[in-house]
């Protein structure tokens, strides 16, 4: 006797919990791998999951074992082919004996190794943008909040056919059967066996007949019952019922703002490019409802899409305020201070003129500034500069916007390896400021 | 060995009485098959199993099936995400293949079979596990003894259920620093004999009965004018009482986590209950511990016997046993030792040898097998003598019985000796007349559970006071424990104890 049992459409991931509950457990050290990750990849690479290694120290499962080293020991080997009894050997260096019958430990981590396995995209991410927020999101448009999102709410009688609840219309059903004693199909069956069982005996007595005339009759009567009482009656159909509730929303847009002039070479290029995926990746991830804008400048600004704003060559001159002019234009035709919560986002390499950088500051302190929650200017510095003095025309010219304003953030960056930390410092999440997400 | 079988051609029976033509399978095929290697068990070899449930699988689900100690359901614990991790990574990267086949002692009788697997290599699934495997969990004494194939799976259920309701309630931290702690003593969470069981009421009764009677029976007159002992001071009341409580916790105590979960004074219910999961899973894989030559040579004496029957029979086809006889080979492989995949005995083969030796000698014995093995050597009936094997030996007694001189030659083996404080390895046996009981003793030996494991008992405790714990472990030839964990577990054990714990090293 024995059961096939195709276990193949099961659910699969059935250690997922375990394996969520590992990462929990070394995820100091898994974030450190995947910062670094991050900074020595190249860009299109940045976010696909992949291999990390970690130190095996955290996840060691310690048990008592035997020394291999200490006191007498005695084993046995195959494949002697020169040894006879008496003869000595030199133990090899490094490691002694080499053990008895097989007892290599049981593969429970022991060892300096590094510990080594793959992380999936989604999980890599999780970890990069862990602690991550926008700040101030706070605006929560009461015209919008009439989103619809449908919820189960029960049964009920009518619906359209999709929505048919079947389990509970044939308890429903089952339930009229019964209570109105709907005879069953092997009810009637069995009669109708006896009946002709009695029918093709030969030489029946009286009693025989009038049983049989007998059962005729309660057949009978019991189709007709069972016609008359439906399996299915319509009012035993149930529909799963939804409601609509509505949810509250908040709707936040992003302004990514970058300069490709030519002043910016290929690493600055990049260097901001990397800034931008980051961001791009974050709010993808962490918001349903974010808008996201690319306007990219060189002396004049434009709208781009994603595609093109990654990956597009351009160059030309340099002329800053273009882009905040692109963007006012933007925010003024498609998105009503009322209702959205507007975020910037600006990386250049600093080089403007000084006339320019005026009117940029202007614009910033009069216009922008005022309707923004936040605006975030990251510099892309000289390979090597300090990051904390200096800084070029647009730098020193935002500078004084840093101290009077408190939704302006600046940052410079030199290399791959700072863009993250700056983007962390950028966004983490502020403790004092509930979220409203 | 295996060319013989071949060379036993038979011509292909005409009609194509075979069961399966090509790679594919599909379940109608697999059920012929199936009862074409039940026949064959049953009937030639006298195998008797628990009910089958084979069960197909992908390999990841066999990947998860690994990570999970081989059950098909196990409470949550980081760890065995850890091992999944390692699992996989060494999967995807073609460092390791995955087994054909895990088997569950429980009943019934799991087998997983992985879908990737051709016809000819479920032929060989199906026989290696569902008769082999299954047979030995069902006969073996050690594992009659110890566990409870019925009621395994029902019992993880249980525990995976409650292991659940603890995080819930405790948090997953909590029940995680609990379970870390248990596993680490899993080693030691062992019974290693049977205890005396419990008496019943009417047992109790008969025998206090009995003392009664013969306390009525001694009965001296005289006894009553000697003397009592001055009645007692404080002091020694005192003492008494300590001494009372040391009696209550019935030292020495070898299992610890058993110790702990009933006598710890700081573990919470909810802890005492995930430190009895912990050592009932670990009593459940005790005696596959201590069968690993016999068991996995069981499951492949009954495959290769079986297969060959199969073939003798007409029903696979050459290329199916070629396949078979192939992978076969790949299990029961042994390097020399001094061969760089050399890891140990290979349990496969050392089993598989000495059970094929064990048919040889009954049915053509040699004069040595004769002096050697006078009960089996001759007797025709291989399959009943193999049974009886099977059903009543462990690993170490297994070989002190039957290792043969033949084999010890075949596998040209020696002893060889070690001391910490020598600079060379002694050679103290080969395979010759001298050698050979001295190979197959000390072989035998390092099959013995307790010459592997360290011998660690609770010799001394008190619940009152400041509550020491005293570990004493027992050194067997001078051998201590390794320094690489040491500490950490007995980090572990404090942590369950709550008090001062101390471990001391004796020479036994």
């Amino acid at each position: 006797m024995a059961q096939f049992v195709d276990r193949r459409l099961n659910p699969r991931d059935k250690s997922l919990g375990n394996r969520q509950r590992f990462l929990r457990r070394i995820r100091s050290e898994v974030k450190r791998a995947v910062d670094k990750a991050v900074a020595e990849r190249a860009i299109a690479d940045v976010t696909k999951g992949g291999s990390v290694s970690i130190p095996s120290d955290g996840i060691d499962e310690p048990q008592f074992h035997l020394s291999r080293e200490l006191g007498e020991r005695e084993f046995v080997l195959p494949g002697n082919k020169e040894f006879v009894a008496g003869d000595t050997i030199d133990k090899p260096k490094g490691k002694a004996g080499g053990g008895g019958a097989g007892r290599d430990g049981s593969g429970s981590g022991r060892g300096e190794d590094p510990f080594s396995f793959a992380l999936t995209e989604a999980e890599f991410l999780d970890i990069l943008f862990e602690d991550l927020e926008l700040p101030d999101l706070v605006k929560t448009s009461l015209k919008d909040s009439k989103a619809k999102e449908f919820r189960r709410a029960g049964y009920t009688n009518d619906g359209v056919t999709p929505n048919l609840a079947v389990l509970r219309t044939m308890r429903v059903s089952m339930g009229r059967r019964i209570a109105l004693r709907r005879p069953s199909k092997s009810e009637i069956e069995a009669l109708e066996q006896e009946l002709e069982t009695l029918r093709a005996r030969p030489g029946a007595g009286v009693v025989e007949r009038q049983r049989i005339v007998h059962l005729a009759r309660e057949i009978e009567r019991l189709k007709r019952r069972q016609r008359a009482i439906p399996f299915i009656d319509p009012i035993d159909v149930r529909y799963s019922r939804f409601t609509p509730v509505l949810v509250p929303r908040a709707k936040a847009v992003m302004f990514c703002l970058m300069d490709v002039s030519a002043s910016m070479g290929e690493r600055e290029k990049e260097l901001a490019k990397r800034f931008f995926i980051l961001l791009h990746l974050f709010l993808k991830r962490k918001y349903e409802r974010v808008d996201i804008v690319f306007i990219r400048h060189t002396d004049e600004a434009a709208e781009v899409d994603e595609q093109e704003f990654f990956y597009g060559r351009e160059t030309g001159g340099t002329v800053v305020s273009s882009a905040l002019k692109e963007m006012l234009a933007i925010r003024e035709a498609r998105y009503p201070v009322g209702e959205w919560n507007v975020y910037c986002a600006q990386a250049s390499d600093g080089d403007n003129s000084g006339s320019d950088s005026r009117e940029c500051v202007a614009l910033l302190t009069q216009t922008i500034l005022p309707l923004v929650q936040y605006y975030a200017y990251i510099e892309i510095a000289d390979e090597g500069s300090p990051l904390d003095g200096g800084g070029k025309e647009l730098w020193r010219a935002y500078a004084g916007l840093k101290e009077t304003t408190p939704g302006f953030a600046m940052a410079r960056v030199a290399g791959r390896s700072d863009i993250y930390p700056v983007f962390r410092k950028l966004f983490a999440k502020q403790p004092n400021k509930g979220a409203v997400s | 060995m295996m060319i013989g079988s071949l060379e036993a051609t038979h011509p292909l029976q005409p009609g194509g009485r075979l069961l399966f033509d090509g790679a594919e399978w599909d379940f109608q095929t697999v059920h012929r098959v199936y009862d074409a290697v039940e026949a064959i068990a049953r009937e030639e070899l006298g195998l008797d199993v628990y009910p089958n449930q084979i069960e197909i699988i992908s390999a990841e689900q066999m990947l998860d099936a690994y990570s999970s100690v081989g059950m098909p359901l196990m409470y949550a614990h980081w760890s065995y995400g850890k091992h999944f991790a390692r699992d996989e990574a060494l999967y995807r990267k073609g460092y390791t293949a995955l087994a054909y086949e895990i088997v569950i002692n429980s009943n019934p009788c799991i087998s997983y079979c992985m879908e990737e697997n051709t016809m000819a290599m479920q032929t060989l699934v199906i026989a290696h596990a569902a008769f082999g495997h299954n047979h030995f969990f069902k006969n073996n004494y050690l594992f009659q003894q110890w566990t409870d194939a019925a009621g395994i799976l029902d019992y993880l259920d249980f525990a995976k259920r409650y292991v659940a309701s603890c995080e819930e309630r405790y948090g997953v931290e909590a029940v995680e620093r609990t379970l870390d702690a248990a596993h680490a003593l899993m080693g030691q969470g062992i019974f290693r004999y049977p205890r005396a069981r419990k008496l019943s009421l009417a047992d109790y009764e008969r025998l206090r009965r009995e003392r009664l009677e013969r306390d009525e029976q001694d009965y001296r007159d005289l006894w009553r004018t000697v003397p009592s002992a001055p009645p007692a001071r404080e002091q020694d009341v005192a003492d008494d009482d300590a001494r009372e409580r040391k009696r209550n916790l019935r030292l020495p105590e070898e299992n610890l986590l058993y110790f702990l979960e009933k006598n710890s004074p700081k573990l919470r219910t909810w802890q005492r209950e995930l430190l009895r999961i912990v050592r009932n899973v670990a009593q459940y894989f005790y005696p596959q511990r201590q069968t690993k030559v016999m068991n996995e040579g069981c499951a492949t004496f009954v495959h290769y016997t079986i297969v060959n029957r199969l073939y003798d029979k007409g029903l696979i086809s050459e290329g199916a046993l070629l396949e078979i006889l192939h992978s076969h080979a790949n299990v029961v492989a042994q390097f020399d030792y001094n061969d760089p995949r050399f890891s140990g005995f290979n349990p496969y083969a050392l089993g598989f040898a000495m059970m094929q030796d064990i048919k040889r000698i009954c049915v053509e014995p040699t004069d040595e097998d004769r002096v050697w093995f006078p009960d089996i050597a001759g007797r025709q009936d291989w399959a009943a003598v193999l049974r009886d094997v099977w059903a009543n030996y462990r690993d170490e007694s297994f070989i002190r019985q039957f290792l043969s001189p033949r084999l010890i030659r075949q596998f040209r083996m020696f002893a060889l000796s070690d001391s910490a404080t020598d600079p060379k390895v002694h050679v103290e046996a080969i395979h010759d007349d001298e050698g050979y009981r001295t190979v197959r003793s000390k072989l035998a030996d390092s099959y013995d559970v307790a010459n592997n494991e360290p011998d660690i008992q609770v010799v001394g405790a008190d619940t009152l006071g400041d509550r020491p714990l005293v570990l004493r472990h027992t050194l067997r030839n001078g051998v201590g424990l390794s320094d690489a964990g040491k500490e950490a577990t007995l980090r572990h054990i404090r942590r369950l104890w709550g008090y001062e714990v101390r471990l001391e090293e004796t020479t036994g």
